[in-house]
């Protein structure tokens, strides 16, 4: 498949967007009062709000900056406003994203003036950069420019035969242009991690694959999970997977079959084009805020149940080959490649659909998750808060 | 197409309906057209096999080992925990 152009947004950094929003991200509760407040005020600002941020430390506060300071540097973010209870740690998010994305980035908090002064604060400065980012234009880039994520959530029979394989197709028109694809749900790989370790391009990556799967399946096991065990599940066998090799081929499809660059930590930028593995959880909200972080600018989402997960800052595409789902949930699907599994149309034709999709989103269609507002922005914690 | 084989290495094939012994199905192998004839229910989403596989052998689908037969299989039967069991955690 030829790399399309696309009428995108090229960023300060060289990454390049497919939106333009003016992102308001909340420090810790209290700020996200006052991003939220402020959404309700405004067109054309984002509220990333969440309830944490308060008395972590160490390698979990660690991951909670880098996804907020992720997030305003994402390429579909063309300013932002941090705000949070205090100027100590607000100040320490907003100069990183200022730093490293060269955006625009304005702060405020709370402590010394109140909710009510803070939202007016942050209003003035947000109305002040939504009149700026609406004049930047959208101007011709390559969608293989683009830093593309996967997940699928929800799973069924139809994932392993239809929706899966037609995204690690594309994945690999993707990346066969140049592109960038960011893979991850540590524990979904159970069974076929043997299959994802044999990909990586050199051993020092793919050792680092290894320990970070087998740690993890070794902290599920001292919380008295035995994730290997357990699989497949009883409703998976009903369904006709045997075994777990199969059931994790099955989530295996989605990824593109291309060397495998290298091992992202949770919310860390790929260190070049090509297939990435971040270590994440394989929840849906967590999984897609994680790889936002790290830059993603439109998620390809397969989903046969239907999973409804979203972002305000990065489009999810909602993929189905569940013919039910489609019809049940049209509203929650973007695109339905059920005529696969209806053995009417060919994995190809599946995959062709997907990709035109997300042509017409990178060029500012919107998402039925952003037409109905499915803001599933989420912190992946590590541990407990002091 | 009432099947559907994943890749052409695979000795198996997932069904894209429930079928019932007596059926029929085609699959193109090697460039020709091959008949096989339903052995056993195969309900929606479950596999069948494409070809004899011994007790022993392995099951492939997506092109990779999925487990190894526990009993011989043949062609048109239904392949599942009674006779594919797991290669890696057992």
């Amino acid at each position: 498949m030829e790399d399309v152009e696309i009428m995108a947004y090229g960023r300060e950094d060289g990454s390049v967007g497919v939106r333009n929003h003016v992102a308001l991200i909340a420090v810790d509760h209290a700020g996200a009062v006052v991003v939220e407040g402020v959404s309700k005020l405004l067109r054309g600002v984002e509220a990333v709000s969440h309830q944490y941020g308060r008395l972590q430390f160490g390698e979990d506060l660690n991951l909670t900056f880098e996804t907020l300071i992720g997030i305003g540097c994402n390429p579909n973010v063309a300013a932002a406003v941090v705000v949070g209870i205090e100027p100590n740690w607000t100040t320490k998010i907003a100069e990183e994203i200022a730093k490293r994305s060269k955006k625009p980035v304005e702060s405020a908090w709370v402590i010394g003036q109140g909710t009510i002064s803070a939202i007016e604060e942050v209003a003035k400065k947000a109305r002040d950069l939504v009149s700026w980012a609406t004049e930047i234009r959208r101007e011709p880039h390559k969608l293989s420019e683009l830093i593309i994520g996967v997940k699928c959530g929800a799973s069924d029979t139809t994932s392993g035969i239809a929706s899966n394989p037609v995204i690690g197709r594309v994945g690999e028109w993707i990346v066969d242009n140049g592109g960038t694809f960011i893979f991850g749900e540590t524990t979904e790989l159970a069974g076929g991690e043997h299959i994802i370790a044999s990909r990586f391009e050199n051993d020092e990556e793919r050792e680092k694959f290894l320990k970070v799967f087998n740690e993890y399946i070794e902290f599920a096991k001292s919380k008295g999970v035995d994730i290997l065990g357990s699989q497949p599940t009883q409703e998976n066998i009903a369904g006709g997977l045997t075994t777990i090799e199969e059931k994790a081929l099955g989530n295996i499809q989605k990824v593109p079959n291309r060397p495998i660059k290298g091992v992202l930590k949770p919310a860390e930028k790929p260190r070049g084009k090509g297939v990435w593995f971040m270590d994440t959880s394989s929840s849906a909200q967590e999984q897609v805020t994680l790889l936002a972080a790290a830059g993603a600018a439109i998620h390809l989402f397969s989903t046969g149940k239907g999973n409804t997960v979203g972002n305000q800052i990065v489009p999810v595409i909602k993929i189905t080959g569940n013919p039910r789902t489609a019809k049940q949930m049209r509203d929650n699907i973007d695109v339905d490649v059920s005529g696969i599994t209806m053995g009417e149309i060919t994995l190809d034709d599946g995959a062709k659909k997907v990709y035109d999709f997300m042509v017409k989103v990178a060029n500012g269609k919107l998402t039925a998750a952003e037409i109905l507002r499915h803001d599933n922005f989420a912190i992946t914690r590590l541990y407990p808060s002091m | 197409m009432r099947v559907y084989i994943h890749n052409e290495k695979d000795n198996v094939a997932v069904a894209l309906e429930d079928l019932k012994p007596g059926e029929r199905i085609k699959i193109s192998k090697g460039g020709f057209e091959v008949g096989i004839e339903i052995k056993q229910e195969i309900p929606f989403g479950h596999k069948i096999a494409l070809e004899k596989i011994k007790a022993g052998e392995k099951v492939v689908k997506y092109g990779e080992v999925i487990g190894m037969a526990t009993s011989d299989i043949n062609p048109g039967e239904h392949v599942h925990v009674h006779n594919l069991k797991s290669l890696k955690y057992t």
